[in-house]
């Protein structure tokens, strides 16, 4: 019961987020929604015994990438929204009625196949290591390893990447 | 009423949809990218979900790939933002269509 | 339903007030320090010895009159103080203040939750910080605010990194991420982290200092340089919110520090056994005697160093404290392994 309230209204409050986040004339206030929306849906993992998850998501998007977009907004300057003409090669409705067959899609997928209750989360905590920090750092470190090395060497290559990229003269 | 996995699958294609619109119907690309921000975050819902569904904590750390592909991501592309602004003074990409000018 | 709910909501009236009030003290101390320091007396008027200077501090921010520039932002403006404030004082839901104390027959802990990922928890929502300076630089329309809130934010992340890595090893050192857990740590551990780790507290407390804008690293704030900095537009209410935060995350850091690496609660050398003799003293008074310690190393040094310029502050960040740090994971883990 409780579950269902918390549910309802976190579901309800990132989708109200996100959609202003889509719709906000100013860029930095589009900034400060998605940052909402980040921290409610971080309310949705704790919500969903995934607490490690939860901090990482504040740590690293909306404390992390969040503030980079915010500075690229600040350096770029860009106080008014660039939207003054319309593309007439732009398909605006198109794109609108492509999202709607997207979501119906999965909601009738969802309906079809998930419709039974989740189990307690009795059974984690019976798992090894009854913490969730102690299970994902596991399956981290021992499943996916090698996945793990890659990411890592992935977000070196994005520092480099991001940084020659702004750098003013090489 | 019980939560399903079913209801955070629909949360997650809600949210979906909701950046899909924002990359088609937004012409200023910071918002674009943020919207491309919220449908990673929609697969990390849903990812979650059956994590919690099937009792294992792989879907968790799959999130976690995900959010650390999101962040390489939204460096690298936020430096071309910066080195395109840099040169031609705009993020609509409606403008953002020439190679040379 | 009483214990989690009423309880927890008692904590939390109890814990807000006492910070706020320490807040307040903090201001006067520091200005009595730093008097003390250059052999003058400090505030003297307001009461004995300027006791009640806090007081009338506060009267005159909620009195004074609120200016809003021109051609603002108003909810990013009003929001940004807000946002700075929100994450120093939420941190304190999980800084164990002591052991467990029977009031009534009743064991009541002395912290409001203890998640077990609770460090991280400190870490991610000191994050959130930077928001509301970066905000109120832009939200004030003006060239000085934008340029200095660019520059705190800058100099925030920067030694954010070092400080979280000293965070890292010390979970390496504990094993948790939960407070309490860190305490339990170091009491079997038999002494303080300070003593086996060092540097990690020499770091933390540095980057500490840097991440708090204080001396030697309050270039974004200094009136010399950028006029107010980053609050330059701010008065009254507003400007007090600021005020309030940055006190707020010199007490916050200061609890981290002592929860982390001086042992909480713990007496001096918990596992030496002639000083039980201490344990008279309540677990609670420990944790302020050393969170005031801490906070007084903070005004000593602000009465005492120079200013850092930015690029030697942001040099010392990214050439200095990060490989220092990236090295101290290293052995942290290697000894970890070995020993």
């Amino acid at each position: 019961m409780g579950e269902a309230i918390a549910f309802y209204t976190l579901a309800a409050l990132i989708l109200g987020f996100a959609v202003l986040v889509v719709t906000a004339r100013e860029t930095v206030h589009s900034v400060l929604f998605l940052v909402a929306t980040f921290l409610f849906v971080a309310m949705l993992y704790v919500l969903q015994h995934a607490e490690f998850l939860a901090v990482i998501q504040v740590l690293v998007y909306a404390g992390g990438i969040v503030v980079l977009y915010l500075f690229v907004v600040m350096l770029a300057n860009l106080k008014s929204a660039p939207e003054a003409h319309e593309d007439p090669r732009r398909r605006d409705r198109l794109g609108i009625a492509l999202a709607g067959v997207v979501l119906a899609e999965f909601v009738a997928i969802a309906l079809y196949a998930f419709t039974g209750p989740l189990p307690a989360s009795a059974g984690a905590a019976a798992a090894v290591g009854a913490n969730n920090t102690e299970q994902v750092g596991w399956a981290l470190y021992a499943d996916y390893l090698v996945p793990f090395e890659v990411a890592s060497i992935l977000l070196l290559v994005a520092m480099l990447g991001a940084i020659v990229l702004a750098k003013r003269e090489l | 009423m019980t939560i399903t996995p079913a209801h955070y699958i629909v949360l997650s294609a809600a949210l979906f949809a909701i950046g899909i619109i924002g990359v088609l119907a937004r012409r200023n690309l910071i918002i674009i990218f943020m919207s491309i921000e919220l449908m990673l975050n929609a697969v990390n819902i849903s990812l979650v979900a059956f994590a919690r569904q099937y009792d294992h904590v792989t879907g968790q750390a799959f999130a976690i790939f995900v959010i650390a592909v999101a962040a390489a991501e939204a460096a690298v592309g936020l430096g071309i933002i910066i080195a395109f602004y840099r040169n031609k003074e705009t993020v609509n990409i409606d403008e953002i269509t020439l190679m040379r000018w | 339903m009483v214990e989690t709910v009423v309880i927890p909501l008692v904590q939390i009236v109890i814990v807000l007030f006492g910070v706020l009030t320490a807040v307040a003290y903090l201001v006067l101390l520091e200005r009595k320090v730093q008097a003390w320091v250059q052999v003058r007396l400090g505030p003297m008027r307001v009461g004995p010895h300027g006791i009640l200077q806090p007081i009338a501090d506060v009267v005159k921010l909620l009195i004074k009159e609120d200016i809003t520039p021109a051609r603002v932002d108003k909810w990013v403006f009003t929001l940004a103080p807000i946002i700075v404030l929100v994450p120093a004082l939420i941190v304190f839901a999980v800084i164990p203040f002591g052991t467990p104390a029977n009031i009534f027959g009743f064991s009541l802990p002395l912290y409001i939750s203890d998640i077990n990922v609770g460090l991280l928890y400190i870490v991610s929502v000191a994050s959130l910080g930077v928001y509301g300076i970066i905000l109120g630089g832009w939200a004030s329309n003006s060239k000085y605010p934008l340029l200095s809130s660019l520059r705190a934010s800058a100099q925030l992340i920067s030694y954010e990194v070092a400080v979280t890595m000293m965070l890292v090893s010390m979970v390496l050192m504990a094993g948790t991420l939960s407070m309490v857990g860190m305490v339990e740590a170091q009491q079997s551990q038999g002494m303080w982290y300070a003593f086996t780790q060092p540097v990690a507290f020499a770091i933390y407390f540095i980057g500490g200092l840097a991440e708090t804008n204080r001396a030697p690293f309050d270039l974004p704030e200094a009136e010399q340089e950028l006029v107010g900095g980053f609050h330059t537009e701010y008065s009254g209410i507003r400007f007090a919110l600021f005020f309030l935060a940055e006190y707020a995350n010199m007490i916050v850091v200061s609890s981290v520090a002592t929860t982390v690496f001086l042992g909480g609660w713990l007496r001096p050398f918990p596992g030496v056994e002639w000083l039980a003799f201490l344990d008279i003293v309540p677990t609670w008074v420990w944790f302020i005697v050393k969170t005031f310690g801490l906070l007084y190393l903070f005004l000593w040094i602000r009465a005492t160093l120079p200013r850092y310029r930015y690029d030697q502050l942001m040099r010392l960040g990214w050439k200095v404290f990060i490989p220092i740090a990236i090295a101290n994971v290293i052995v942290t883990a290697a000894l970890k392994v070995i020993l």
